[in-house]
């Protein structure tokens, strides 16, 4: 702390001129977390999944869509499909970010993705909320 | 180990799989004739077997996930233990995967 002062007459600490140039200043931390917490949903989310699923095997689409559309099974379906969607979303950031170098192709790729995911979520959404309406 | 990138293969193959996912919601949401297809295709052989492919990379991905966070939480690094959890992820995946199958084939006759 002590040789900082010497050299430098700004009275901004140390703290305050290195804040945000780490991994807190971008979306890597926040995306970390979140990767785990859309994992920790998924794995509570599983067995219920699995169950509806089961339940939805070898049914006609008005079967399927009376049992989609009960307000518990969309509940779930919508929590693992917004779950998924977004820590798929996360998945493929790192990938790309790994294997991908061409700031251009980069830039298309992260496009792309967002996109996918976003599209993948909505279409998903939007069907639950439909069969969920009973229209 | 190399069984690192197997998660992301599997993860990679997850995100493509979800394509199957949102067309299977929009089938049931738009009614009988755009169900018949999805069934059609999902009830073919090549689309059985894609769900099957999906099923395994479903429950390896979330199994070696678990590792993940064993070692997120400080746990697992020794030699042993490494190997303990990449062999448990690996065949816990495919028994998983064929005894959800036998379920869907007892309860739902496979379709």
């Amino acid at each position: 702390m002590s040789e900082g002062t010497s050299s430098n007459s700004s009275i901004r600490t140390a703290l305050k001129r290195v804040r945000g140039l780490g991994a807190s200043g971008s979306h890597a931390t926040s995306d970390f977390w979140w990767q785990r917490v859309t994992a920790v949903g998924m794995l509570l989310l599983t067995v219920p999944v699995i169950i509806i699923v089961m339940m939805l095997l070898g049914r006609n689409q008005a079967g399927a869509g009376q049992i989609l559309g009960t307000p518990v099974v969309a509940l779930i379906m919508l929590l693992f499909v917004v779950a998924s969607s977004w820590h798929m979303k996360i998945g493929m950031q790192v990938v790309i970010e790994d294997y991908i170098h061409g700031e251009k192709v980069k830039l298309v790729a992260i496009l792309a993705n967002n996109f996918f995911a976003i599209a993948v979520a909505l279409a998903s959404a939007y069907a639950i909320f439909k069969l969920s309406s009973g229209v | 180990m190399a069984m690192s990138i197997v998660h992301r293969v599997t993860g990679l193959a997850l995100y493509f799989g979800t394509i199957l996912l949102a067309w299977w919601l929009m089938a049931v949401a738009s009614g009988p004739g755009a169900y018949a297809i999805f069934s059609g295709f999902i009830g073919s052989w090549i689309g059985r077997l894609i769900v099957f492919g999906y099923t395994w990379a479903l429950m390896h991905h979330l199994l070696s996930g678990i590792r993940h966070f064993v070692w997120d939480l400080g746990y697992g690094f020794g030699p042993s233990e490494r190997e303990g959890l990449t062999w448990a992820a690996l065949i816990g995946g495919v028994v998983l995967t064929v005894l959800l199958w036998v379920l869907a084939y007892a309860f739902g006759g496979g379709r």
